[in-house]
């Protein structure tokens, strides 16, 4: 990990213990790569008494690149039911894509999910909820949306645009031949 | 058959190897009268005229551009701007990008509302503001950049703005008096820069973000690293923050040419890993012109470098044009119908029901366990072929009016459709298989020069065969998607036999190339792929032209509606 995404987080770790955000709280930052927050939205909102847990992980990029923010899904937490949450914890957030920028921080990211959470006003999924869990990378940050009708026609045309190189097929079925 | 159309051979007279009046014809020649290699290189070579000296209809007019020469135009629009606005080149590189390199419409906007275009452009920032703190970069920014979610960006403003009334319970990690860079907090960095904005970072942190946007993101518009500015980085402020990587501030300036040629209709860039070409084709620019024309271009880099101007469906799907090969495709794609294709692809001995994969560019498969001989393409016994190949390539459409009722119909449609589709299929996964071929031919080729006193050269028309076995499977490949979509009658007709003669010829020639050597007919057999070669090229050639012809002339009717596109 590089010496900047340490110094950095450093800071911000020294700053969130000293004077945490309201609502947030700091559960386990054993090392650089990942953090677990607990986030409460304040006063009245749909989310009321629920707590949820955020998961960052950051690379040696940070915070020139923006840290990989989900909402964990487990047994013990189910990410907030809202229409830029996912089911499997991602989150549809412009600050942590393209909005991002090198000065916000990690509680800066919060703040802005409590206000996300705090304006909703319908407790519901994104559309195409069940399709994006499905073929959702693990990293969000490398999430491509997935457009209607994608599914079949990725395997379709990497059969059909592939270079004339040895290429191997398993479409759908194994009887199927393979060539390699 | 029709026996008036010029570039049909009758089937007898091919099969017999009497047509040789006919100067186009180069069929089953003895060794000594066959043709020359040089004969075959210039044939081969004959490149955008035909034997009559013509340019060819099946090519269209196309001029390649090297990145310097993108670059140069560039300045000149640049410098141009520049100078009737007055203002640095920075700033109207930066206007111009923002109006996607239309100078008129920037004129026209700029003179109405300068102001309103800098800002949007991302030259200066919104003006008259009280003089408000520095950068909190404490909120969730709502950059301009286009979002598929509106309704998102709303809701993230008010999640900003209550972001922004909460700040005051934490702590600002920014400042404003310090000289610490407010990313890294390293305080051994002294040097730091800024857009004029004035939002400070120290050089290390923007070059880091910069090398980032362009070399991971490839963006050639870089904004401030402060979360609400929107000013965007000019290329001198990129060169100077960058300076001594060369390597990624030329990444960035080719971004720029790229992001300059996708503007410009008239302009593609080659899409060759790598490459930085450019070819320009203004007779393809239009839409409309894709209906008559199919714009296979290569670029200057090489004569491989070959793709269509119009669609990135296929490097070279000729002869049928875009919107027809993009139908077909999606046709292809549709779920419902990839099963049948899964069920093309390995098929029953029609003697002993034991399942064969096809694993070999031709068409003559011999079942592993009972050694029958058949065709894969219709599936009959392969001794009958001699005389009745034509009945692979022609499905009998009788049989589809036949059908009565609409279970009857739909069956039908789907039957003719899979006997497209199969043909298709089945070209594409023989010309896939060529790569085998190739290895296959290259051990051939070491064979023969030690067998035979042939040199490395003297074997090559091995190669060559090759080469033409797979751009005809790919021509062959696309005239069934043509074929599908072709009105019955008389011009149909005449496209399927030229489709049928170069089948025909292709497949004979991939049968040459699998075939053994001996010793002793090492000189026949090369006569033999060296003639046949030929006439497999000229047979493509035909197909392809008279295809092209037939668009400029208004001959193909189509049994879909192919305007809409
Ligand atoms: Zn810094
Ligand atoms: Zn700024
Ligand atoms: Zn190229
Ligand atoms: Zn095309
Ligand atoms: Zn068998
Ligand atoms: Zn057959």
């Amino acid at each position: 990990m590089s010496s900047i995404s340490v110094r950095r987080l450093q800071k911000e770790l020294r700053e969130i213990n000293k004077d945490c955000p309201q609502g947030i709280k700091l559960v386990k930052a054993d090392d650089f790569e990942t953090w677990y927050l607990t986030l409460e939205v304040l006063g009245e909102s749909l989310y009321k008494g629920e707590t949820f847990m955020l998961k960052f992980r950051f690379d040696a990029q940070y915070p020139i690149s923006s840290p990989s923010v989900t909402f964990v899904a487990d047994d013990k937490h189910q990410p907030p039911l809202h229409s830029h949450v996912y089911s499997n914890g991602h989150i549809c957030a412009n600050i942590l894509g393209d909005g991002w920028s090198p000065v916000l921080s990690v509680s800066a990211v919060c703040i802005s999910l409590q206000s996300m959470l705090a304006s909703s006003r319908k407790k519901e999924r994104p559309e195409g909820n069940d399709r994006y869990v499905q073929y959702a990378p693990d990293d969000p940050k490398k999430s491509r949306f997935v457009y209607e009708g994608m599914h079949l026609i990725l395997d379709f045309q990497e059969l059909y645009f592939a270079d004339l190189t040895p290429y191997t097929v398993h479409f759908l079925d194994d009887r199927i031949w393979e060539v390699s | 058959m029709s026996s008036d159309y010029e570039f049909s051979d009758d089937d007898n007279e091919y099969y017999d190897g009497m047509d040789m009046d006919d100067d186009e014809d180069v069929e089953e020649q003895d060794d000594d009268s066959g043709i020359s290699e040089e004969e075959m290189d210039i044939e081969l070579a004959r490149g955008g005229l035909t034997s009559a000296g013509k340019r060819k209809a099946c090519e269209v007019d196309f001029d390649t551009v090297t990145q310097d020469a993108v670059e140069a135009l560039i300045r000149r629009d640049v410098e141009h701007i520049s100078s009737i606005f007055g203002v640095s080149e920075d700033v109207a590189s930066l206007l111009l990008r923002h109006m996607e390199w239309n100078k008129e419409r920037l004129i026209e906007k700029y003179m109405d509302t300068p102001t309103e275009i800098s800002v949007k452009a991302g030259v200066t920032v919104t003006p008259p503001r009280p003089p408000s703190p520095p950068p909190s970069g404490r909120l969730a920014s709502i950059r301009s950049k286009s979002s598929a979610l509106v309704a998102k960006r709303t809701t993230r403003r008010s999640a900003a703005e209550s972001a922004s009334r909460s700040k005051v319970v934490t702590e600002p990690l920014v400042q404003p008096e310090t000289t610490i860079c407010q990313i890294c907090f390293d305080d051994e960095q002294s040097e730091m820069n800024a857009l004029s904005c004035g939002h400070k970072f120290c050089v290390d942190c923007w070059a880091a973000f910069i090398r980032g946007k362009i070399r991971e993101e490839g963006e050639i518009n870089i904004r401030c690293m402060a979360s609400e500015c929107s000013l965007i980085a000019p290329d001198s402020f990129i060169r100077t923050v960058l300076s001594g990587d060369d390597d990624t501030i030329k990444r960035h300036q080719e971004l720029i040419v790229r992001h300059y040629v996708s503007c410009n209709k008239n302009l593609k860039f080659c899409p060759y890993p790598g490459c930085t070409y450019t070819v320009s084709c203004p007779s393809a620019a239009s839409k409309s012109a894709l209906t008559t024309i199919v714009p296979t271009v290569h670029c200057g880099a090489s004569e491989n470098h070959i793709f269509c101007f119009g669609c990135s469906i296929d490097a070279d799907h000729r002869p049928v044009i875009c919107p027809v090969a993009k139908l077909w495709l999606k046709k292809c794609q549709d779920d419902s119908e990839t099963a049948n294709w899964i069920k093309s692809n390995t098929k029953e001995c029609s003697k002993c029901q034991s399942t064969i994969e096809k694993n070999g560019g031709c068409n003559h498969m011999t079942c592993k366990k009972c050694k029958y001989e058949f065709c894969w393409v219709c599936m009959g016994p392969w001794s009958e072929h001699g005389t009745s190949w034509y009945n692979c390539n022609r499905y009998d459409e009788s049989s589809g009016v036949e059908a009565r009722d609409a279970q009857a119909r739909s069956r039908a449609s789907l039957e003719r459709y899979l006997h497209y589709y199969n043909r298709w299929a089945n070209h594409e996964q023989s010309a896939k298989l060529s790569v085998d071929l190739y290895a296959k031919t290259e051990k051939k080729m070491e064979e023969m020069q030690i067998t035979s006193n042939l040199t490395w050269i003297e074997v090559q028309f091995a190669k060559k065969a090759v080469d033409e076995v797979f751009k005809c499977r790919m021509t062959l490949k696309w005239t069934y998607a043509m074929a599908y979509y072709l009105e019955k009658g008389n011009q149909k007709e005449l496209f399927e036999d030229n489709q049928r003669d170069l089948e025909r010829a292709v497949e004979d020639l991939s049968e040459l190339l699998e075939s053994p050597i001996e010793a002793e007919n090492i000189p026949k057999l090369r006569q033999q792929i060296t003639d046949k070669t030929v006439y497999v090229h000229k047979r493509n050639e035909i197909m392809l032209e008279d295809t092209a012809q037939g668009f400029l002339e208004g001959r193909w009717k189509w049994n879909v509606d192919v305007e809409g596109f």
